[in-house]
């Protein structure tokens, strides 16, 4: 909301306040500002100047010669390129030295060898957007409506010198959107007393037109109509202080009828529609539902096709306007319009919303209905514009109105008790001093035995509970005001289990080097076929948005490797190849498909390496010291061959126990080129939820070993398929009690074994917690190992 | 003898002399104390010599022996020293050589903040409450007092699955259910993802953070919500900032207000990063509105609470002035390194 500030002292008095002070205790009382402008800006020495004579210039066919008039003893001579001024006119000068806006200086200059000693302006010149300039002044001079001081400074006498707040209003407050709600903000801000516009009418005549009958059909959705008759227009321009004004609220001045129909709509904040009332099917106004399919053209000249729950005005034969949304072509004011049928209506908020969505047009009347009017303006509302036109000679105003109000709004009165007040707020403050705040918002206040009967005022629709008035005495008294108190509780803070493990994982993997990204929760359904899904895969049946942001964005990810492929693929195309990262976040998947309950989301951790020296076994490490931290035993990597996502040969599940806690391998190479990648990427995916499950912190010191362990390597030939996995289980299976460890540090194909076969060699390590080993004891067991190995894997012992 | 013995020792000093390294004086070690060195082999014609002599002569032969001992562990100290030295001359490095590549890992700058505003709340008495990125019209928004019409509802704001399911819009949500799932007293923050329908440039994103708190029990005032956001914030900027805590209006609290803080920048004065208001605003908050409350079932004339919310990625944003919300979400390396 634009607030003029020398406008709003139309209506409440603030000459002792200055614009600092105005827009501080503003903010804390609940208008937020955004910005205060200063509708001069920069612009200097620009004034009122008369043009005495204008001459062609004797070398330029489209420049003239003008004589000025600015109150000084002789008159200055100016250049212009403009057309659009007359000897006699009065516009506005930018002298030498002057600055004009988009830092523009002037200067006393010669053009085309004829003196210029300074410019005329329009209104561009003076720093006014396009869409506030009077169409008349469009391309051209801006010309003063009437003689003014000569020599004076011109936005001065304009009205234009003023600076406007730009106020944020909160959804709550529709009744701010107009000065009369602003001024009435400051009165309670400043406790002031508000002044209200003059309504009054002093020439009405007796109506030479027939009466207009008035029908409304459904008075829920249009509560009050009221109308009124204005004969013998003379359509033209508004005087300038009106013109200013609209200006400076951002509105383009357009002629004497429309500008006090805007002008009003600011003051008030109710919307007014002006129709030709002659043509006018008939002396007849009809607020009804539109027939479904039916059309009408509206003022921006479109064709509208209308929709059964849509309210319209019609006259006898057709709608004439969308109600509370915009007029009808055919009835617009025109230059040539006698009779003008001024109507000032109240319509539902949520029909105008409805209606104004389907129809894909919003105007300053429906975005003000939709937010909600009172309908008791109605009447002042009327009232101000035929004063206004009465005041400005533009018609006269018929003395019947008509007024059909079906759905009176009487404000309730609500118990409000001071003592909930300071509970709620922290405060003491008194029942005189809630009264008074009470006062200042135009309430009235009567004591009840149970507290406060307070009555809002018709104008705040807001007001509607208990809590509401404590929200008035919270703002009026000042949020600055209000103790520094904490609750007065014994509850201490503490991380879940869940969120222990969370942040034990994240520090795990940074700890192992690894950066944390953060990607979107959506991703493009392309992402599937990118990771060579077939058709049939689960991930395909996924959670879709319906009005996504683009296609790019409208699929709850499945997975969070696509996410995790392309941030890696993204560097590698910045040049940065050694990526090692990692994500936690939600995947997504639907209970029923399509889906209607709540999709399932499930945590997962996804880890992501790229670089030199980076190979299957790096990025097992990266896992396995992950969930060795978060106490996971008996890890256990089962090969897997047949997803699309990883190459068949290096991936494996991680399972401990029964539980598969994920997937860890490299990546596909047809995924890789999907993904421009060229080089080789580890990746994992493991189930937070399973790690969850299974990460033990109640694990508890396991005494250091007090006695030495005696180590033997074993080295055997075995068949090339048999896995490290498979020979393990066999030593931990057969080892005895004493086998404390066993690793593997050398595996051989090659020269002197045959092509079949690979060599294989371990240390084991045995140790007993109460003496130190002697060699017998080792022996049995170490036969045992390759008794077994021989028998169950075919081994054979090397020499 | 005594000649010869003394003669040793002074031929032993000359020798001495001439040696530089270990293995040298090994040998002359050897050569001369040793079992078959020259001392030795004199000492072995002590049994030739008088009574009377033999005692004169073992002390000299005695002095010879320590008088050659001496010689050597000075020498080898000395050598010692020398080696020491041309092993360091050898194994000396240019210290200015670029480091071995050690991978550091890193948090990422959201969720490093988050950590350090989850830790202040925790030292305040909060826990964190989590919910689901998926949510029900019901939970988003109707439990949430928003009404009907209300524009952020529309397709147009916010991003619809079902009829029925949305994807969050706030972390709000997650104080309805905390609130239908516990009794009074509930103190709790909620911190995550959230989703609204804005195009994507340098201050806007479809996804983006938000940390809540909720306050609920008996008693609980808007003073005491001043005093909570006030301390947070003094915690979060480790340092005395200026707030300024306005009226707003939210549908789901009232009375509402927003929490401005002294620019970081500018201190207050007013420059480009604050727009030159010298306030920038960091949260909204208000009273949980008493229809909230009944909603969730918890007796609004009994029970008072406060909620605060704010978001995450402006935060992180305004902590390492991070210039453009797009790079939250790209996660180039060279970026994700520097936190």
């Amino acid at each position: 909301m634009r607030v003029p500030i020398q406008w709003l002292k139309d209506y409440v008095n603030i000459s002792g306040i200055d614009v600092k002070t105005l827009d501080e205790k503003l903010v804390m009382s609940g208008s937020n500002t955004e910005t205060i402008i200063d509708i001069k800006g920069a612009v200097e020495k620009v004034v009122v100047g008369h043009i005495l004579s204008i001459e062609q210039h004797p070398d330029a066919d489209k420049l003239t010669v003008c004589k000025v008039d600015i109150g000084l003893d002789a008159p200055l001579q100016i250049v212009t390129g403009a057309k659009n001024m007359r000897e006699g006119d009065y516009v506005p000068v930018a002298l030498d030295g002057a600055k004009l806006a988009g830092d523009l200086n002037i200067k006393t200059g010669k053009l085309r060898g004829q003196v210029s000693e300074g410019m005329f302006c329009s209104y561009q010149e003076l720093g006014f957007d396009d869409k506030v300039i009077p169409k008349a002044f469009a391309d051209g001079l801006l010309i003063m409506d009437k003689p003014y001081p000569l020599g004076a400074d011109v936005f001065s006498v304009l009205g234009l010198d003023d600076q406007v707040i730009l106020f944020e209003i909160t959804p709550n407050r529709p009744d701010c959107l107009s000065m009369i709600g602003m001024a009435r903000e400051v009165a309670a801000t400043f406790d002031l007393p508000v002044m209200l516009p003059d309504t009054s009418l002093h020439d009405e005549i007796q109506p030479t037109t027939p009466s207009v009958k008035v029908t409304v059909e459904d008075s829920n959705l249009c509560p009050r109509y009221a109308c009124r008759v204005v004969e013998k227009v003379t359509v033209g321009p508004s005087p300038q202080w009106l013109q200013s004004k609209l200006i400076k609220a951002g509105m383009r001045p357009i002629n004497n009828v429309v500008d006090i129909t805007n002008f009003v709509l600011l003051e008030y904040g109710q919307p007014i529609h002006a129709f030709d009332l002659d043509r006018l099917a008939g002396p007849e106004i009809i607020v009804r539902h539109a027939m479904e399919g039916e059309e009408m053209e509206t003022l921006d000249g479109v064709n509208r096709k209308l929709r059964a729950d849509m309210l319209v005005i019609a006259d006898q034969k057709r709608p004439v306007a969308i109600a509370g949304v915009m007029g009808g072509q055919d009835t617009e004011v025109s230059d040539q319009t006698v009779n003008l049928l001024i109507e000032v209506a109240n319509f539902n908020k949520s029909s105008i919303r409805e209606t104004s969505k389907v129809l894909g047009l919003r105007s300053e009347a429906s975005s003000r209905y939709e937010k909600g009017v009172s309908p008791e303006i109605v009447e002042d509302a009327l009232n101000r514009v035929c004063h206004l036109i009465e005041k400005l000679g533009c018609g006269k105003v018929v003395n019947q109105s008509v007024d059909v109000y079906l759905k009176k709004h009487t404000p309730e009165q609500i118990v409000v008790r001071p003592d909930r007040i300071n509970q709620i707020l922290g405060t003491k403050l008194t029942i005189e001093e809630i009264q008074g705040f009470f006062m200042r918002i135009e309430c009235t206040v009567v004591p009840l035995s149970t507290g406060l009967g307070v009555t809002p005022p018709s104008y705040r629709l807001d007001l509607l509970k208990e809590i509401d008035f404590v929200e008035e005495v919270a703002r009026l008294y000042g949020y600055d005001q209000l103790e520094d108190t904490l609750p007065q509780d014994a509850s201490f803070g503490s991380y879940t289990k869940r969120q222990k493990v969370e942040r034990t994982v994240r520090d795990n993997l940074t700890g192992q080097g690894l950066n944390e990204i953060c990607t979107y929760s959506f991703v493009s359904p392309k992402i599937l076929d990118l990771l060579c899904l077939p058709q049939d895969a689960p991930w395909r049946q996924n959670v879709v948005i319906r009005n996504p942001l683009g296609e790019e964005y409208s699929v709850m990810r499945p997975t969070l490797l696509a996410n995790l492929l392309a941030v890696i693929s993204r560097n590698a195309k910045r040049q940065v190849e050694e990526t090692m990262l990692y994500e936690i976040g939600n995947t997504f998947k639907p209970r029923t498909w399509p889906v209607v309950d709540e999709p399932i989301e499930e945590r997962r951790v996804a880890i992501g390496l790229m670089g030199e020296d980076v190979d299957f076994f790096r990025i097992k490490g990266v896992v396995e010291g992950l969930l060795g931290r978060m106490k996971i035993k008996s890890l256990r990597f089962v090969p897997l061959e047949d997803s699309p996502v990883f190459h068949p040969g290096r991936t494996a599940l991680v399972y401990s126990g029964d539980h598969c806690l994920g997937t860890v391998g490299e990546i596909h190479p047809q995924v890789l080129k999907q993904h421009d990648l060229t080089k080789r990427v580890l990746a994992a995916e493991l189930d937070f939820e399973c790690i969850l499950n299974l990460a033990n912190d109640q694990y508890l010191f396991e005494s250091l070993p007090k006695f030495p362990a005696a180590t033997r390597d074993l080295a055997f030939t075995i068949d090339r398929q048999v896995s490290n996995q498979a020979v393990i289980d066999v030593i931990h299976g057969c080892g005895g009690a004493l086998l404390d460890g066993v690793s593997l540090f050398d595996v051989y194909q090659g020269a002197q074994i045959d092509a079949s076969k690979k060599s294989m060699a371990y240390a084991l390590s045995f140790r007993a917690p109460d003496r130190t080993l002697v060699d017998e004891e080792i022996q049995g067991a170490m036969k045992e190992i390759l008794r077994q190995l021989e028998t169950q894997l075919g081994a054979v012992l090397r020499q | 003898m005594k000649e010869q013995l003394m003669s040793l020792l002074t031929t032993g000093q000359e020798e001495i002399k001439t040696i530089d390294n270990s293995q040298d004086l090994m040998h002359f070690k050897v050569k001369y104390l040793g079992k078959k060195g020259e001392l030795t082999a004199l000492m072995k014609e002590m049994g030739k010599l008088s009574q009377e002599e033999r005692p004169i002569i073992g002390q000299v032969a005695n002095e010879v022996r320590q008088g050659l001992e001496l010689l050597i562990d000075e020498k080898d100290r000395l050598i010692a020293a020398i080696e020491l030295k041309r092993q360091f001359d050898v194994e000396r490095i240019d210290v200015t050589l670029p480091a071995s590549q050690v991978h550091q890992g890193t948090y990422h700058p959201l969720y490093h903040v988050l950590d350090e505003i989850k830790a202040i709340f925790i030292g305040m008495g909060y826990e964190i409450a989590e919910g689901p990125e998926v949510e029900t019209v019901y939970h988003n928004f109707d439990a949430l007092n928003a009404p009907i019409d209300h524009p952020s509802r529309s397709e147009s704001d916010t991003f619809y699955i079902t009829d029925n399911l949305l994807l969050r819009t706030q972390t709000s949500p997650v104080q309805i259910r905390t609130m239908k799932n516990n009794t009074p007293p509930i103190k709790v923050i909620s911190p995550g993802r959230c989703f609204r329908k804005d195009e994507i440039d340098a201050t806007h994103s479809p996804m983006f953070h938000q940390i809540e708190g909720l306050v609920v029990g008996e008693g609980i005032t808007m003073s005491d919500l001043k005093g909570t956001l006030n301390a947070f914030v003094q915690k979060l900027s480790g340092r005395q900032v200026r707030t300024k805590f306005r009226p707003h209006f939210f549908p789901f609290t009232e009375p509402s207000g927003e929490m401005d803080v002294s620019c970081f920048k500018c201190g207050g004065s007013g420059c480009r990063f604050c727009g030159g208001s010298g306030w920038i605003e960091i949260l909204g908050c208000g009273m949980v509105h008493p229809s909230v409350l009944e909603e969730c079932g918890i007796d609004s004339q009994k029970y008072s609470g406060f909620a605060f919310g704010m978001g995450l990625d402006r935060i992180t944003m305004l902590r390492y002035e991070i210039d453009d919300i797009r790079h939250l979400f790209e996660n180039d390396v060279r970026f994700l390194k520097q936190f």
